[in-house]
Order: structure tokens, then C-alpha cells, then sequence
């Protein structure tokens, strides 16, 4: 387990108070100045030391990141724009950012803007969080009544000034172009990439986005030396992360806890196990719901991080794990996941729009075990219709989570749906018929 | 995509407060000259606060004005976005989360104290006009599922009886406590902590 010193939320579940008092005392703000003097590009090769990788589902490292800001301020200036549109099923982790360690936000956010030389930050906040979004709202006054923020803020010589935009309950807007078409006053649909963000962003301008959580980790990681940020985890997946674990445990909870942590000790010590015992255990979904679930027998083995998982063709997301005990029906499970998909679909690319629906209303048939044979391979065949052919990773995102339910419980759905084929079919052919597949035999 | 539409009992006229103006006025000066198009998610919110939590079609012409925009991007946005109220909902409206975190830890049994209390059907007044209810889309307190929000607040760690009872007070008009029902701190592991326990005896 993870000690103490080196957990950098120390105020994860607010013994200790978010004002900006009780912040210095736990260390922010100490030394603001003395940071910000050695440069930006100490700052961007610190982070870069440190292999943080973004914290909010895609993992891109940071460092990196911040580097392709134009190095030079042009005519048109650089914003900051935080990503705190949590609203992935099974991830609640910025929330607690935002109500209970603001201040690491804040000063995170001033030191992202001097390296990246944005004057002028906006934090997104999903609408629902609206009571948090005021205590952080509280906490930024409190920063410019003491100077932390402002003109030459916390004496460092850089001006800063940050807003707090809130969204209204579209998941989409967490998709970080959609954000800004949000930010700017239209509806969130995502944009074609590139032009990226860094170089044409908010208001056609450059513009970094980061996660709330990757944002709040930079302080400590830059105090503390990125060796040391670098040194907990392995190689490529460093530092700490904080891990939601819902579902079906005893004792769901957030924590704080290495990078690479096995899965078992996470459910097992820190969520006091799964409901029912260790071997009443079906599935988990490791990273949030677009994340493809993993089976019990891979479970006991798996370590957490972006690359362990990946190679499981599974990823670490946002680390919300949703832990699925044999009580459930699993094939229900997907069909509430794929429902929200359905819901949360833009619209913009007709994949997506229509390909959610599909899969929700198949899935629903399937658990009630009214579908036919071959509906099964059907359904395999849509997801591989949208993923990959729409504008952003939602249709990916989308599909994911089915295609690993069809990776890993085709027998049970098989054998619930075992109805025959209203068209007997002669041939092969794919059921959504694309040109370049009929070439391919066995397509 | 969900499907959105108007209320079909409209008022004729809408104009924001003197104090709706005021903060209007200060949320379109955080965005630069010219982008005041940005302001229009907000002012949205400040029009729903005002009119009894939904917003009429009138209430977008006047933003759309007010930003100088074109109407029917106020109403693009107005019927993207699931948290604007187009239609009539309760003083105390209650939102039941049940994606799949809430629904495996048995938020279809929150849903029934809903039907039970309020209505029989989703967005559908109580009998004293006072409350409607809905089933939404991922509220982001997985580890505490499962939970409902009532206006602004959240209610976490629930079970059909301590809905009945929060239903209950909020029908009598009295404001419940929001926060975790099994009395845990925040999203610690309830009597199971094993980090930060220095603070926690602190």
C-alpha cells in the first residue's frame, strides 16, 4: 500500500477543511513563487520527467502536451481550459477534487498557465456537480482576496483570472473539442481533428485542456521533483492515481493509491471485498463504463495501469472500477451502459446516433432472451460499424463495452437467445453491407 | 440522442429580474468582448431559476436578444443540453440516477419509492402540484449509489426506506439533510479506512 506522505490528496475525504489556510498547512501554496521563477521550461521538462499522462481517460502525456503550445504568444492569446465534465458511469473522483482540495486545482491551474502562457483559465464543471462547483467558486474568491490569483498573482508576476463555466447534463462535453464548441455558446458537438486544440481551440484560439485531476497533481509533482513522482508505479504509468470502486463491494470507496496496484488488493483492502465473497465475483469494469469488462479469472492477476491493461484489451480510462457480482445479470448490466450511450449520443455522425439505439435495443431483447441466433454476431457486426467511423472517440466508447461482452459472455448470451433466424440466409454477407467487406471472404 | 421537446402551454412574455439582470450582466463580462454568445449556458440556468425551473420558449427569444444571437441557436442549445427544463417539472424536482453503478446497488428501488410518493409516471406532478420525478443518466456518486439529487443537492447511500422517509420531509416542505444516509464521511470506505488515518484521529 501507498504511504501516507506520498499520497498528494491528503484531503480526500475532508478531515481536515478546504480553506486556503488548511490548504498551506497541507502544503499548497508554499512556495508558488519559487516554482514559477525557475521557468517554463523547467516546469514542462519537470512534468515530462515525471511521466504523468493525462488523467481523464486517454492518458496523453502532459509534459508533452503543454509543449505544443505555440512558443511564442501570436495575436491571438492562449487559454487554459480544465476539463471537469466527470460523467463517466463509475468515475467520481473530481468531484472530491473540487470540494475538498480546491486549492490544488487553483494553484495547478496557475502554474499550466504560465507554462503554456494563458492569462485567462475556464474550468467546465458538469451542471449536476452545481453545489461543488460553488465551493470551488468560494475557494477562487478566497485565492483572489489573498492574491493568489489576479493581477501578479501569489507575487509570481503572472496574470491570471479563472472562470468557472458550467455545463447542463451532456456527457459529450467531456470530449474536449465538444467542450469548447460548449464554452463558446453552442450545442457540444464535437470537431474535426486536426486543426488540434493546442493551435486552434476556444475561440479559434490555442488552447490546452487538461483533466481536473492531471491539473491538481502538478504542484505537488513539481515540489517534490518529478524522480519522485516517477519513482512510484512503473515505467510509463507513474505516480499515484485516485481509484473509484463502486458496484457490488462492501465498502465502496475513492483512494489514492499507486499506479500498477493489483486489482485484487484494491476490491480486497481498500473496498472490503466483493459482496458475496472473492469467488461471487462475474465481472469488473476496470476504467469507467467505456471500458471493455474483464472476467473473474483475469481478475485475480491484473495490475492496474494504462499499458497492463491495454494488453487485457481493457483500459485504465478513469480508473472508476465497477465491480459486477454473480447476482447481477451481466447481460442486463450492458444494456443499462448501452442505454446511456444511446441517450448521450450527440447526434452529429450517423454511426453513432443510430448505432447507440441499435445496440440498446438489441441488448435489451437479449437480456429478455427474445433475440435470435443470429443476432449475436449481428450485433458484433454494428459495433464494428460505429467504432472508428465518427468524428470523435464516443463511438468508440461506445462500442467498447459491448464487443467486451461479447468477448467474454457469448456462451451466456447464446444460450439465452437461442431462437432461430427469421431469414434463412444462403450466403455470408455481412448484415450492414459496406463494399470493401463483401471483397473479403468470410468478411 | 434523447428527445426534447417544448411544453405546449407557453406564456406570452419573459424578462429576467432586476437581480436576474444583475448576474446576467456579470456572467457575460468572464467571457472576452464579442464572445458574449458564451454566456448563453448560463443565463439559461438564471431564466430556469427564475421561472419555476423550466424554460419557456419566450424566455430564449429574450436571451437570444440579450446576447444579441440568433434565436434558434439559443434553442439548439435549450434542447441539447438535458438539464434544461422545457416543460412545467415540481418546486422539489427529484432526479434517480440508475445507470448501471446505481443500478446493480438497487436504484430500481428508489425508483418505486418515487412512484409510490410522487407519481406513478416520470415527469408527472404530485398531487399537490409540488414535486415531479425522473430517471436520469450517470449523477457522477458512483461510490455512493445509490443516490438522487433534489434541486441542487445530493442524497447518496439510499434504500427504499430512506427515500420514503427524504419524499416524506420533502413533501411536508422541510429541506432534508443532502449528503451520505449511512452516516460515512464523504466517499470514505465506511468503517474499512486504512489511509489517512493520522488526519482522521487528527
Amino acid at each position: 500500500m501507498l504511504k501516507d506522505q506520498d499520497r498528494i490528496f491528503k484531503n480526500l475525504y475532508n478531515d481536515l477543511g478546504s480553506d486556503v489556510v488548511s490548504s498551506q498547512k497541507r502544503g499548497d501554496w508554499t512556495d508558488t513563487k519559487e516554482i514559477i521563477d525557475k521557468g517554463r521550461d523547467w516546469i514542462i521538462n519537470e512534468i515530462k520527467d515525471s511521466q504523468l499522462r493525462g488523467r481523464g481517460g486517454a492518458g496523453f502525456p502532459t509534459g508533452l502536451k503543454w509543449s505544443f503550445a505555440p512558443k511564442e504568444v501570436g495575436s491571438r492569446p492562449h487559454y487554459l481550459v480544465i476539463n471537469g465534465d466527470e460523467s463517466e458511469p463509475g468515475t467520481c473522483k473530481d468531484r472530491d477534487i473540487l470540494r475538498f482540495e480546491p486549492h490544488k486545482l487553483i494553484e495547478g491551474c496557475l502554474i499550466a498557465s504560465y507554462a503554456v502562457q494563458a492569462h485567462v483559465c475556464y474550468i467546465y464543471i458538469r451542471g449536476e456537480y452545481f453545489v461543488d462547483g460553488q465551493k470551488l467558486q468560494a475557494a477562487i474568491d478566497e485565492a483572489y482576496e489573498k492574491k493568489l490569483l489576479g493581477k501578479n498573482a501569489a507575487g509570481t508576476g503572472w496574470d491570471l483570472d479563472i472562470f468557472i463555466h458550467y455545463g447542463a447534463g451532456a456527457y459529450i462535453c467531456g470530449e474536449e473539442t465538444a467542450l469548447l464548441e460548449s464554452i463558446e455558446g453552442k450545442k457540444g458537438q464535437p470537431r474535426l481533428k486536426p486543426p488540434f486544440p493546442a493551435l486552434i481551440g476556444l475561440y479559434g484560439c490555442p488552447t490546452i485542456i487538461n483533466n481536473v485531476e492531471t491539473i491538481a497533481v502538478v504542484p505537488t509533482i513539481l515540489r517534490r521533483g518529478g524522480k519522485w513522482f516517477s519513482s512510484l508505479g512503473r515505467e510509463k504509468n507513474t505516480g499515484t492515481k485516485i481509484f473509484c470502486i463502486s458496484g457490488n463491494v462492501n465498502t465502496p470507496c475513492n483512494v489514492e493509491e499507486e499506479m500498477n496496484i493489483p486489482l485484487k488488493e484494491l476490491i480486497e483492502v481498500h473496498a472490503g471485498g466483493v459482496i458475496g465473497g472473492w469467488d461471487n465475483l462475474q465481472a469488473v469494469i476496470p476504467g469507467g463504463s467505456s471500458m471493455p469488462l474483464i472476467p473473474k479469472e483475469k481478475c485475480e492477476t491484473l495490475t492496474m495501469d494504462f499499458d497492463s491493461l491495454m494488453a487485457e484489451k481493457s483500459g485504465l480510462g478513469t480508473a472508476g472500477i465497477v465491480v459486477i457480482n454473480k447476482d447481477q445479470d451481466i447481460i442486463k448490466c450492458m444494456a443499462r451502459i448501452a442505454r446511456f450511450y444511446k441517450h448521450e449520443s450527440c447526434g452529429q455522425c450517423t454511426p453513432c446516433r443510430e448505432g447507440s439505439g441499435w445496440m440498446w435495443r438489441m441488448l435489451e431483447r437479449m437480456a429478455k432472451g427474445d433475440a435470435t441466433k443470429d443476432e449475436v454476431d449481428m450485433l458484433g457486426d454494428v459495433t464494428n460499424q460505429i467504432a472508428g467511423h465518427t468524428i470523435c472517440a464516443f463511438g468508440e466508447g461506445s462500442s467498447w463495452p459491448v464487443q467486451g461482452l461479447l468477448r467474454h459472455f457469448k456462451k451466456e448470451i447464446i444460450e439465452r437467445n437461442n431462437l432461430d433466424p427469421i431469414v434463412q440466409k444462403k450466403n455470408n454477407i455481412p448484415y450492414l453491407v459496406d463494399q470493401h467487406l463483401l471483397d473479403k471472404k468470410n468478411a | 440522442m434523447s428527445l426534447r421537446r417544448p411544453a405546449k402551454h407557453q406564456p406570452e412574455n419573459f424578462e429576467f429580474s432586476s437581480s436576474s439582470l444583475d448576474a446576467a450582466k456579470k456572467i457575460v463580462s468572464k467571457y472576452p468582448k464579442g464572445k458574449q454568445q458564451s454566456a448563453v449556458m448560463a443565463l439559461l440556468y438564471i431564466a430556469q431559476r427564475q421561472n419555476s425551473n423550466w424554460i419557456p420558449l419566450a424566455a430564449m427569444k429574450y436571451i437570444a436578444k440579450f446576447l444579441d444571437m440568433p434565436y434558434i441557436k439559443v434553442y439548439e442549445v435549450a434542447t441539447f443540453y438535458t438539464m434544461y427544463n422545457l416543460s412545467p417539472v415540481g418546486k422539489h424536482f427529484i432526479q434517480v440516477c440508475t445507470t448501471t453503478p446505481c443500478m446493480i446497488r438497487g436504484a430500481g428501488k428508489l425508483v418505486e419509492a418515487c412512484k409510490e410518493k410522487i407519481s406513478e409516471n416520470e415527469c408527472e406532478l404530485s398531487d399537490d402540484k409540488s414535486c415531479s420525478w425522473m430517471e436520469v443518466e450517470c449523477l457522477g456518486a458512483c461510490v455512493n449509489a445509490p443516490m438522487m439529487q433534489i434541486n441542487d443537492e445530493y442524497y447518496e447511500d439510499l434504500d427504499k426506506e430512506k427515500t420514503l422517509k427524504i419524499l416524506d420531509k420533502i413533501l411536508k416542505g422541510e429541506s432534508p439533510k443532502p449528503g451520505s444516509y449511512r452516516g460515512r464521511l464523504n466517499n470514505e470506505p465506511e468503517n474499512n479506512r486504512k489511509t489517512l488515518m493520522e488526519y482522521k484521529n487528527a
